[in-house]
């Protein structure tokens, strides 16, 4: 719809903008060599794992799935990533609220810290981790005093998957949270709104395509976190193997198909994150443009 | 903003509190005790961990591979950005979503896939390997690996500037008998240099502390496609933590030096914006 519309005026514009537009020969072999760059590091890649992880037909591939080691890594992944996406979604909230509707000093500092996790690598992630509560880490004797595990097992898992996806939530939300201002929540505070009240009838519903953005982002990255869960995890199969450990396992194993099995979901998990995120960003266009016509309409017709 | 000196809404102490709790237990004190393990070495046993042949060959192959893959990137990620908001052509908006695709996609699945494709009997392989391009297991597959994840960041830095920048400043200089070609150089270029090296930067942070595809396509043959995180994992798995941990405080300084790079970047960039 709003395609049609714009490409209508692009026409128009082209016909009178000739020194603005490039020679169709330098246009068309720049849109080629894009293409082809796009096709080949993009497209190529997705067409391959399912390609490979249906090379041995489709009843070897569902049979790969259905091994016990496998559908325990699934679950341990889903576990994983129930636990990291709610707890970063709650932090996001309050991070947002604080930063967004209120001044204080340090307010950068505060943002950059929060940013801090995306600048360290992976394995840096797990291993600051196996640092505090290894066997030879701070807290490791007396771990393993009162017999509790945390690295190689659940825990520890949890706890470097937070970190690695601690910005997602926080990052969409404060810019968000920002440009809503806080007028209506004062309105509603002077209604006679109690305070979590305010927050879920008035600021909730006003951020929720950035944070239903920032929770798939973020879980994203929770179930296909590779380097940091590799290091705490201590690849126990069928104990503490998430999905994407799994896919290396088979893999070292000589499984190749059974590898690209587990991988085509994780595949899948990354389409479907970007379908939702591509629905999300049309969906905030299409209210945007309808908001500016709105204000713009009334001017044409005077 | 409309947040003045006094501000009626609650929850600041209750959020604030909970913000720099969350921030110290998960993130802060994690990190302050990578460091703190670090100091216990004395200089001299630092220097001699750090600098060995081994890691300095590592060094060379991350830093190196993932300037070159960032370099990749800006020169295709800038063309790409250009032709996804300059030019309609049938299936753009399907390539701009997919654009993203090596975000989404874990990194394990991506060096899996680029394994297979590049391998000898792979879809790409096949052809490429008999002209004597090997695109696993050496450090050429490294660059290819980095360059799949480092994709999205200079496209993405870029499209806003592009959609953004005023058509009329182009149309002035095609009036005053500029051709296409000189406007570009002149005007377009010098305006969108700044994001294209945040972008870049972007590209080589991420690419810097890659780990995941990377496994998977080297090989990780000691001294010559084996990769700084690789190594870290390789003295963890002996037992080394002080080795482990030396390489990765001097990885996590150097990631620190290009997130306050960026950062600088991003101000500049866009105080060339309006």
């Amino acid at each position: 719809m709003a395609g049609g519309v714009k490409s209508r005026i692009r026409v128009r514009q082209s016909a009178s903008r000739r020194g603005t537009e490039e020679s169709p020969l330098v246009r068309w072999t720049l849109i080629t060599i894009g293409v082809a760059f796009a096709l080949l590091f993009l497209l190529v890649p997705l067409i391959n794992v399912f390609y490979q992880a249906l090379a041995k037909g489709i009843g070897y591939y569902f049979s790969s799935l259905a091994d016990p080691d496998s559908r325990s890594a699934i679950y341990l992944t889903l576990l994983v990533a129930g636990i990291t996406v709610p707890m970063n979604l709650i932090f996001g909230l309050a991070a947002a609220w604080a930063i967004a509707k209120f001044n204080f000093k340090g307010k950068s500092i505060l943002i950059t810290l929060i940013d801090l996790p995306f600048a360290v690598s992976p394995v840096v992630s797990g291993l600051v981790f196996v640092l505090l509560f290894g066997l030879q880490g701070y807290f490791g004797r007396w771990l393993d005093d009162h017999d509790i595990k945390i690295i190689f097992a659940t825990p520890g898992i949890v706890m470097a998957t937070i970190f690695v996806t601690f910005p997602f939530v926080a990052r969409e939300l404060i810019p968000v949270m920002q440009a809503t201002g806080s007028e209506q929540e004062q309105a509603a505070l002077t209604l006679g709104a109690s305070g979590w009240q305010t927050f879920w009838y008035v600021t909730l519903p006003s951020v929720k395509w950035g944070l239903l953005y920032g929770v798939i982002l973020c879980n994203a990255r929770a179930m296909g976190e590779f380097g940091a869960v590799s290091v705490v995890s201590g690849h126990i199969a069928g104990l503490s193997n998430t999905m994407p450990l799994h896919v290396e396992r088979l893999y070292n194993e000589y499984n190749s198909t059974a590898a690209f099995a587990v991988a085509s979901l994780l595949a899948l998990l990354a389409l479907f994150s970007l379908g939702i995120k591509t629905w999300i960003e049309w969906k905030t266009r299409r209210d945007y443009d309808l908001a500016q016509r709105a204000v713009a309409e009334p001017e044409i017709e005077r | 903003m409309a947040v003045k000196k006094f501000n009626p809404l609650p929850g600041f102490g209750l959020t604030m509190g909970y913000t720099l709790f969350y921030l110290s237990a998960l993130v802060l004190i994690p990190i302050a005790g990578l460091f703190l393990k670090t100091f216990q070495l004395s200089w001299h046993e630092f220097w001699q961990l750090v600098s060995s042949s081994r890691a300095v060959a590592a060094y060379r192959l991350t830093f190196g591979a993932a300037l070159i893959a960032a370099l990749i990137n800006a020169v295709f990620g800038t063309l790409l950005a250009w032709v996804l908001t300059r030019y309609e052509f049938w299936g753009r908006r399907f390539l701009d979503a997919l654009v993203d695709f090596p975000f989404a996609l874990p990194t394990a699945v991506a060096g899996l896939t680029l394994c297979s494709l590049f391998a000898k009997n792979g879809w790409l392989g096949r052809f490429l390997v008999p002209l004597g391009i090997n695109g696993a297991y050496t450090p050429l597959a490294v660059v290819i690996a980095l360059t799949f994840v480092g994709l999205p960041f200079v496209v993405r830095t870029l499209q806003p500037v592009l959609e953004n920048l005023e058509r009329e400043i182009e149309e002035a200089a095609a009036t005053l008998g500029a051709s296409r070609l000189r406007t570009f150089i002149t005007i377009l270029a010098p305006t969108l240099f700044p994001t294209v090296v945040t972008g870049f930067a972007l590209a080589f942070a991420r690419a810097v502390g890659e780990y995941g595809s990377i496994v998977f396509v080297s090989g990780n043959k000691p001294y010559e496609t084996e990769i700084a995180p690789y190594l870290i994992v390789v003295r963890l798995e002996q037992y080394d933590y002080h080795g482990a941990t030396a390489i990765a405080a001097v990885l996590l300084v150097i990631s620190f030096l290009i997130l306050i790079s960026i950062n600088c970047l991003e101000t500049w960039a866009s105080r060339f914006e309006r």
